[in-house]
């Protein structure tokens, strides 16, 4: 039996794994994007802090995924097997993209229009929200972006706490010695990340063109 | 609300009294400027670089704030306003512009009246009007992003803009500077038409002599942070004082050269 074979005839479980999946990545991204856009204004024009927080997220990064996941297990309310535990560490994988980006998305605007904004009499809040993070926002998107193709992959292995996801197939298959197991969720994983890579990409490419 | 047109005058649109800026490390970029500008003049600072002139216009609209002295807009200390109704009754055209790339020319000048909760039909026809009075056709140029104008066109649209909500004052930071001379020369000719008929008080930074000398009611040369002295442009090259006439011997060879004028 190859994996198409499995794939049509255990299809009902790969899409309602495929939902499953996206759904951790959805809550994932959307908590680091809570945390991320804030902080990263917020260290702007701290760059002191910023060398720090975003040292931190980079070091974050580094730890290898399934051992993120084990480490979070025994930490108390947010530990545990089980879907939680796997959307805490998501969320950590996917600020460090999202936090970088924001900084030097803002840092990056060309500093003579944020003066004249001043100049003009815009109040700090208006220079943000009119002037910077729309000038940002093609940098910014191409942090979520990398922040959720990265976050598609790395939610496979939160199968390996419980989490649930695509995953499931590929440790079902590690398991059973079965190539064909392993394919079924590897490919669909795949295809979530290239579909959801090129959708942002073609929404960054239409805001830098405006 | 108070705003700066309604201010009583004694004359002064602006004066610096004893206004001192140091950097955080203390080092003075602008040391003890005493300075009184007419309503309705066109005053120039002329400098080189690093003499304190943008250091001198960004401490009217307070981007910087000084630290020691004080300057007196139309009868208030400056530091009495309110930053951003101060900024909005003066006008502010930078080097490069500074129009938001993400907006059209339409939206750029009306940002101010838009600021001001202005109403729409009037934001409109002020737009329309101001972009006419800066000679760019409204229904050309309108609809225009910043990108597609040339660098003349842009500073045309900055004077627009800084003009749109008309504040009694303008600031001018080397307005002209990175032009083309050909372009340079047509906008400065515009300019000072334009000047004369609005009775804007007007401050220009400037290390042009030249454009010092054509556009200037009175001309305040600035070396190192101190002031050398003000002068009426007729007056400004019989001056004995070092620094204007090494100032003039810029003039000299710049012609000698086939200079913009």
């Amino acid at each position: 039996m190859n994996w198409y074979e499995f794939f049509l005839r255990n299809r009902g479980e790969v899409f309602e794994r495929s939902l499953e999946h996206l759904g951790l990545v959805a809550v994932s991204m959307a908590i680091s994007l809570a945390i991320g856009l804030p902080l990263g204004v917020a260290l702007v024009r701290r760059a002191g802090l910023q060398r720090w927080v975003v040292g931190a997220a980079n070091v974050v990064q580094t730890i290898p995924s399934l051992a993120l996941f084990g480490f979070l297990i025994p930490v108390p309310w947010i530990g545990g097997v089980g879907a939680s535990t796997a959307i805490v560490a998501l969320a950590l994988y996917a600020l460090l993209p999202i936090l970088r980006n924001t900084c030097t998305g803002i840092a990056e605007v060309d500093p003579s229009v944020i003066e004249s904004a001043r100049g003009m009499g815009m109040t700090p809040r208006q220079v943000l929200w009119q002037v910077q993070l729309p000038l940002a926002a093609p940098v910014l998107l191409a942090g979520i972006r990398v922040a959720t193709a990265t976050c598609i992959g790395v939610t496979t292995i939160a199968a390996a706490i419980g989490a649930g996801g695509l995953g499931v197939f590929i440790f079902r298959g590690l398991a059973m010695v079965n190539n064909q197991v392993i394919l079924a969720g590897a490919i669909p994983a795949a295809c979530l990340a290239i579909a959801a890579d090129s959708g942002l990409g073609y929404l960054q490419r239409s805001i830098a063109r405006r | 609300m108070t705003s700066l047109s309604d201010g009583f005058h004694n004359g002064y649109a602006l004066e610096f009294r004893a206004t001192t800026y140091r950097l955080p490390s203390g080092t003075p970029l602008i040391s003890g400027l005493n300075l009184q500008i007419a309503c309705g003049e066109t005053l120039i600072l002329l400098g080189r670089s690093g003499s304190g002139k943008t250091t001198t216009l960004k401490l009217i609209n307070r981007l910087l704030e000084p630290t020691e002295g004080e300057i007196i807009i139309t009868g208030r200390p400056s530091a009495s306003w309110d930053p951003i109704q101060l900024r909005r009754g003066i006008g502010y055209v930078i080097q490069d512009a500074g129009l938001f790339p993400h907006w059209t020319v339409e939206r750029n000048v009306g940002l101010v009246p838009t600021l001001e909760r202005w109403p729409e039909e009037k934001i409109q026809a002020r737009v329309k009007e101001m972009l006419s009075l800066v000679g760019l056709p409204p229904e050309e140029f309108a609809k225009r992003r910043p990108s597609a104008l040339s660098g003349g066109q842009r500073q045309r649209v900055g004077v627009a803009r800084a003009l749109a909500a008309d504040p009694p004052i303008l600031l001018m930071d080397e307005p002209f500077a990175a032009l083309d001379p050909i372009t340079r020369s047509d906008l400065q000719r515009e300019f000072r038409a334009l000047a004369q008929r609005l009775q804007k008080t007007i401050v220009f930074v400037t290390h042009d002599v030249r454009e010092a000398l054509f556009l200037g009611t009175r001309i305040a040369l600035l070396d190192q942070g101190r002031l050398v002295g003000v002068y009426a442009p007729a007056d400004f090259l019989k001056a004995t004082e070092p620094e204007v006439q090494a100032f003039a011997a810029s003039l000299e060879s710049g012609a000698a050269h086939g200079g913009a004028q």
